[in-house]
């Protein structure tokens, strides 16, 4: 259970081996979070990286399979995970593919795998997390989006509209659940140095995953429904969603 | 005997949660803290609840009653929640030996206005009279007389219990005491009380005798309470948590007993066993957080500390200003703004005074602005997670979102730990659950009870699951 301070107890991760997700559990382990379980696409792989988030703490970390692309398995993975660990506090949705804008602007097939991985398998698989979320009353739902989110970029706009269609979708999802005693968070980072972005030139406001990972249990402490990082960005992209269109256009990045 | 309804109509929630059978309704503590969800059933009469016992609840059931504790130990999220507050038939008054029979859901407040009347008055009284009988039980809750009266339940001579198997148990200490003390303080997980037979208390007028002074320092406040013990019936001193230094501790300090016929002033003598005060006005719901701020708090605690006289001072006033001074606000729980406030309240064992002046001075330099922290004596306890032992017990309230608070608190759990004391579970959010057996070395001889009443664990609440309470 969250206590009165806003810590939680148990944790399900999504996309446990993105760069902002284990921050993000490495945050919490200093906190009081004793049990953790990491879905990621590949288990066998991940063994070290669990090996190291197990090291010097007595939170119990267990890795499963999980695959945003096995849309009919997601309700069986939902029902198998909450059947085996019960409830669960917090569940961070953190799987997502960048792409290369270039190529799946030319690419249908490429640009289709990027919306299936961001939006259709997020989506797919939010639904029965949901149902479990709002059956035992209580618990946050956290959902990585993005400040490209806001307002579709040319540099960007296959994973920005991806992130628009899942940012739509949670804050939707959040209202429903209001009065169920589930918490939706969206989560607007803004460019985070991670592996997935390593070979890219920092914009201005660029942020890392332990920034994002403290702005993540901070916001989960307070209830927030939306937070970006580094806040300031905020301000930012209000101001941004109002540039004319033949201004935002030109603008550099 | 007199046997009839508490009133014509039903007492009014002063939480606002009168609720509907069978409705999902958001439940949080007095603290406001952690709300969750649950379905709230109406109990009716005793046979609703072997009724819902019935049925498999996959998230399982727990009885709730005002309310009042401050964090989730009223709580079952996603399960059933009993609401007990229209099960409050009285059964029997016995005006000669001084008993009452009442169901659960009866408060305080209505068995005061009951009895006063009477001469008769509860021999433990909490610090509102808007709890249940069921929830004092449950909580086996004290009052500043515990150093010589102890505790709630040791007042109750019986009780009902309907246990989740299905059974309807008369208990009392002498028949059943392993049910009996499992039960007061079990925090509900025992099964659902249904209604007790209470010892009252005697009085000659609804008036104390308040005698006030104030201490210098916490050396001073702990001696003065230390030889009051045998003088006083209650006793309680309100520390200035915001004064530091040679002041450090510096008090207002209350003793008080029941005021004789010949303690009132002529004119009042013939009506000496008058109605309590009607309550007051709400606090507003618009309040954001921060109104209780270091500044603030500051402000008050000089203002409370002047305002008690310099010499030592005797009055006579009305018992409910004296036992529940913040009744007078209704929903004041509301001023710390919607994130909410937690209450700290501990007890370590005589002898380890300076794990009391550790957690002042923490407290101070922690920076969290908390009103006046409470500074109470106890006697010893049976419940097998009562809070009560024998020491010093001390309680303040801080706003969850003060700066610090996580690691504040965490300390001061270690610093009562290793004193050998304990947190009070009805008032807590946040415990680390691997501190609970060390707090109530009792535990495992709960659980095996808890686990013959109610095998299939049935009983359910959010303080139980956040610190593994059942095992």
């Amino acid at each position: 259970m969250k206590n009165g301070l806003g810590s939680v107890q148990s944790v399900l991760v999504l996309g446990g081996g993105s760069d902002i997700a284990l921050a993000t559990v490495r945050v919490l382990m200093d906190e009081r979070t004793q049990r953790f379980v990491l879905g990621v696409r590949d288990p066998k792989t991940f063994g070290q990286v669990a090996g190291s988030l197990r090291a010097g703490h007595s939170a119990r970390v267990d890795v499963v399979a999980f695959d945003a692309l096995k849309f009919e398995a997601h309700q069986t993975f939902v029902d198998d995970i909450f059947g085996r660990h019960g409830d669960f506090d917090l569940v961070l949705l953190a799987f997502g593919v960048l792409g290369e804008q270039a190529v799946s602007e030319r690419d249908g097939a490429k640009a289709r795998a990027i919306v299936e991985a961001n939006f259709t398998g997020a989506v797919s698989v939010i639904v029965p997390l949901a149902q479990r979320l709002r059956a035992q009353g209580h618990g946050t739902l956290v959902v990585l989006s993005s400040v490209a989110a806001e307002r579709a970029r040319k540099s960007n706009f296959v994973y920005g509209a991806s992130k628009a269609g899942l940012d739509a979708f949670a804050h939707g999802l959040g209202d429903s659940l209001a009065g169920s005693g589930v918490h939706v968070m969206v989560v607007r980072p803004g460019f985070v140095h991670t592996k997935m972005t390593v070979n890219m030139k920092a914009p201005p406001f660029a942020t890392t995953p332990d920034v994002v990972a403290k702005a993540i249990v901070a916001g989960v402490r307070r209830n927030a429904h939306t937070i970006w990082v580094p806040g300031v960005l905020r301000a930012v992209m209000t101001v941004l969603r109002h540039v004319p269109r033949g201004v935002f256009r030109r603008l550099p990045g | 005997m007199i046997a009839a309804g508490l009133r014509g109509k039903s007492i009014p929630d002063p939480n606002g949660e009168t609720l509907a059978d069978g409705a999902q309704r958001l439940l949080a503590g007095w603290g406001r803290t952690i709300p969750t969800r649950a379905r709230v059933r109406r109990v009716a009469g005793p046979d609703d609840v072997g009724a819902v016992f019935g049925t498999v609840w996959p998230r399982g059931v727990l009885a709730r009653g005002l309310g009042r504790s401050y964090g989730d130990a009223a709580q079952n999220a996603g399960g059933e929640v009993l609401d007990m507050t229209s099960l409050q038939r009285v059964h029997g008054l016995d005006l000669e030996r001084g008993t009452v029979v009442v169901d659960a859901g009866a408060s305080i407040d209505a068995l005061i206005r009951l009895l006063l009347p009477f001469g008769w008055f509860l021999p433990v009284s909490p610090g509102t009279r808007y709890v249940t009988v069921g929830g004092a039980i449950a909580s086996d809750i004290h009052g500043k007389n515990h150093h010589r009266d102890g505790s709630f339940c040791e007042h109750v001579s019986a009780f009902v219990l309907q246990t989740p198997a299905g059974e309807r148990m008369d208990v009392t200490p002498q028949g059943r005491p392993d049910v009996f003390w499992a039960t007061a303080g079990g925090m509900g997980l025992t099964g659902v009380i249904l209604s007790a037979t209470l010892q009252l208390l005697r009085v000659q007028t609804s008036h104390m005798r308040v005698v006030t002074q104030r201490t210098a320092d916490l050396h001073d406040t702990m001696a003065r309470m230390a030889a009051g013990d045998g003088i006083h019936r209650y006793s309680v001193a309100w520390i200035d948590c915001l004064a530091r230094g040679r002041r450090l501790g510096r008090s207002v300090l209350l003793g008080a007993d029941h005021a004789t016929v010949e303690d009132l002033p002529a004119p009042s003598r013939s009506s000496a066993l008058v109605r309590l005060s009607p309550r007051g006005l709400a606090a507003p719901c618009w309040i954001a957080d921060g109104l209780v701020n270091r500044m603030s708090v500051a402000a008050f605690n000089e203002a409370y500390f002047r305002r008690a006289p310099r010499k030592r001072h005797i009055a006579i006033r009305p018992l409910d200003r004296f036992f529940y001074p913040l009744d007078s606000v209704r929903r004041w729980n509301r001023l710390y703004g919607p994130r909410g406030f937690l209450q700290y309240h501990f007890v370590v064992p005589f002898g380890c005074e300076d794990a009391i002046r550790g957690a002042l001075e923490r407290l101070n330099n922690g920076g969290c602005p908390s009103f006046l922290a409470v500074l109470k004596r106890f006697g010893g306890q049976q419940g097998m997670l009562s809070f009560p032992m024998p020491g010093w017990t001390m309680a303040f309230d801080v706003p969850a979102t003060a700066p610090g608070l996580a690691a504040l608190l965490d300390g001061l759990d270690l610093l009562v730990a290793e004193a050998g004391g304990r947190v009070y579970l009805a008032k807590d959010s946040r415990l680390r659950p691997e501190l609970l057996e060390a707090m109530y070395p009792r535990l495992a001889g709960w659980r095996a009870i808890r686990e013959q009443l109610d095998p299939d664990r049935v009983m359910r609440s959010d303080l139980a699951r956040r610190l593994g309470l059942a095992g």
